[in-house]
């Protein structure tokens, strides 16, 4: 361990990581973010809230998820032994409930009567569905056109939760349309409402109060590790979209310097091809929905539509904390294709009997790659953070198959 | 009254000197095509605009609502760009060196151009105030100073939500006007409450010593008579670009259109 005079300790006060994050939203918002900041703050020192919420977590969420040896599949690749941390188990079937239950429990002492959300997959939307149903609020969710009709079994299970989803036509009608849209509704509701980010980008302190509700995970997981094998991980690999299930998992191992972190990005029909949604290995900085991070944008400064297979993934910007991570050199950023990531899920799925999403997928992949590059005496890591059900359809319509 | 020697400061002193209410219309550069925009700047010039708003389209326009939205689609479906927007500038500077302009835009397009050589670009142009809708003063040090240093009015909103503490940072920040947005929303957006507009003016007035112009929610002679009652300026912008959407397919309509529109406007606030 370092000491405490080197731990790390970002965001600043004003929300940067070095030079990304940050609050780069309209004025209207600037009062509104101070004050979701203080009361975040507040609560977050609350012992009564800290408990409702670890309450909440352990009996409506199922935590803590198992850290599960991977035997098999770790026999298969060959090499480094493969831990698998089940947040597909969490209630509702991934890592996006955790962040919705502290979010929701923070807008309810707020006195805030309504929920909106944004989401890509479909599993935040869910997660939030989850959460305002069980609190008695309204919950007003928006999603891409384009992925309500790619993750249709989610926006039912969305509305069976009593959540209105609206889709949201412009753009390019994916996730970073319907965050656009989410904060638009957000600007004309402000007094009412509470807009729960799924993931760790938005203005500050969203990227900040995100990871600290998934942390969660990572703090699991080194407990676990160390209970399991009585030492830290050599690696940790998680996916990355926005970056919330990797930040939750990397953060409470930051300061271990022997731990490597790999964030697994959408290289959807590869990064040569333009087709693919790989801001931190193939994009450049700039500023986009409330902070500075790095962008899959053109020369001119507009977003450019990204393409993945995997829902969840598609989103050209990355939760700022990773571009610092990157910067730094502290994680490496990598990302693998449509097709690996869809043999990722088939094996995972054979082997292990255990169907992963097509977003965790393709930390599969490449833990599978890692991990056959390491030595048998090695631990890796892998968040699976998410289970494979609703990517059914589109595993099948990829492969021909109607079902 | 602001003594700034720039192009906005002294036509918001000589016009209100003048007894007579800033109209400040707003259209996205290249809506629907790149090649009427200069065009439609002059009349609109002629039919009363006192300085003219040229917004900057972006591929993610999160403050604003379905018009002007559909407004930066159509402007992007021809690659209007950033240079673009200060090359239609540049030509309107060719015959028209009186009326200011303030381009209004995202963060990002400035940010990839960088702070220096966007200033610089503008300035030459002849651009007067920059609005970016997406930079509080808080992060904003670096942009401002870019702008300063060419002579660049930054332009900061002032929203219902801000508090008197933040107006006058935001005074401090800012130069050219303050822009007050009348309606906690997005452009276009209705329910614009004049007694609550004017209260929010009068307590910008306390701490600034810039003029204050009012814009979002402002969709007709009538609305606009009442804000400019209790302001300096009205800024119109989904109803102007609603009648380019309505006609885009002819030219000639957009700019008759338009103009009759800002004409009725000007009667209305005059």
């Amino acid at each position: 361990m370092s000491t405490d005079s080197a731990k790390y300790n970002l965001p600043d006060e004003k929300g940067h990581f070095g030079q990304y994050g940050g609050k780069f939203v309209a004025e209207t918002l600037m009062v509104p973010l101070d004050e979701l900041q203080q009361a975040y703050d507040k609560y977050m020192q609350d012992p009564d809230f800290i408990k409702e919420l670890d309450f909440e977590l352990q009996q409506y969420v199922g935590r803590p998820s198992p850290l599960y040896f991977a035997e098999g599949w770790t026999n298969h690749v060959g090499g480094a032994k493969i831990y698998l941390k089940r947040e597909d188990l969490n209630h509702t079937g991934a890592h996006k409930v955790n962040n919705t239950v502290g979010q929701a429990l923070l807008a309810k002492r707020m006195g805030k009567k309504r929920i909106i959300a944004e989401t890509g997959a479909g599993q935040h939307g869910v997660a939030s569905a989850t959460v305002a149903a069980k609190l008695g609020m309204e919950c007003v969710v928006y999603m891409g056109a384009e992925d309500i009709q790619r993750q249709a079994m989610n926006v039912y299970r969305m509305k069976l939760l009593g959540a209105k989803v609206v889709p949201v036509t412009s753009g390019s009608q994916t996730l970073k349309d319907a965050l656009n849209e989410a904060m638009r509704d957000w600007v004309t509701n402000i007094d009412d409402t509470f807009y729960i980010i799924g993931t760790v980008a938005g203005p500050h302190p969203y990227p900040a109060m995100v990871r600290d509700f998934q942390a969660i995970l990572g703090r699991e997981s080194r407990e676990q590790i160390m209970q399991h094998e009585g030492r830290l991980p050599d690696a940790l690999v998680a996916c990355i979209g926005g970056g919330s299930n990797a930040i939750g998992l990397f953060y409470p191992f930051i300061d271990d310097a022997t731990v490597k972190m790999y964030g697994v990005e959408a290289a959807g029909d590869g990064i040569e091809t333009g087709r693919h949604a790989a801001a931190l290995c193939a994009g450049d900085p700039g500023v986009l929905h409330g902070n500075r991070t790095y962008l899959i944008e053109d020369k001119n400064g507009q977003i450019i539509p990204t393409h993945s297979i995997s829902a969840g993934l598609d989103y050209p910007g990355v939760g700022p904390e990773h571009a610092w991570l990157k910067d730094i050199g502290r994680a490496e950023y990598v990302s693998v294709t449509d097709s690996e990531a869809l043999q990722g899920f088939h094996d995972l799925t054979r082997i292990e009997g255990i169907l992963p999403a097509l977003e965790s997928s393709h930390a599969v992949a490449y833990t599978a790659k890692l991990a056959s590059t390491m030595n048998k005496d090695q631990i890796v890591v892998m968040n699976l953070s998410g289970r494979g059900d609703k990517d059914i359809h589109t595993v099948a319509t990829h492969e021909g198959i109607e079902l | 009254m602001s003594t700034s020697a720039s192009r906005i400061g002294q036509r918001f002193q000589q016009r209100l000197d003048a007894g007579r209410k800033l109209l400040i219309p707003y259209i996205t550069a290249g809506d629907p095509k790149p090649e009427i925009t200069v065009n439609l700047m002059h009349g609109m010039v002629k039919a009363g605009a006192d300085i003219i708003e040229l917004g900057v389209p972006f591929s993610d326009p999160m403050a604003e609502g379905p018009v002007i939205q559909k407004a930066m689609e159509r402007a992007l479906h021809y690659a209007t760009s950033l240079s673009d927007v200060l090359d239609m500038v540049a030509e309107f500077r060719k015959t028209d060196n009186e009326t200011p302009i303030v381009v209004m835009g995202y963060l990002n397009p400035i940010e990839v151009m960088g702070y220096s050589e966007f200033a610089a670009k503008a300035a030459k142009a002849g651009v007067d105030g920059v609005l970016t809708v997406d930079i509080p003063p808080e992060e904003a040090d670096d942009y401002i100073s870019s702008l300063k240093n060419k002579g660049l009015d930054p332009v900061f909103l002032v929203a219902p939500t801000t508090n008197t503490e933040r107006m006058a940072q935001i005074s401090r920040a800012g130069g050219g006007f303050v822009y007050y947005v009348s309606v906690k929303g997005v452009t276009g957006a209705g329910h614009l409450n004049t007694d609550e507009v004017s209260d929010k003016v009068e307590q910008i007035k306390a701490v600034s010593k810039l003029p204050v112009g009012v814009g979002f929610g402002i969709n007709d002679a009538a609305s606009a008579k009442r804000v400019a009652s209790v302001s300096d300026a009205v800024v119109v912008g989904s109803a102007i670009v609603r009648r380019i959407e309505e006609n885009a397919t002819n030219s000639d309509k957009i700019n008759s259109e338009v103009c009759k529109f800002i004409q009725e406007l000007r009667a209305a606030i005059d």
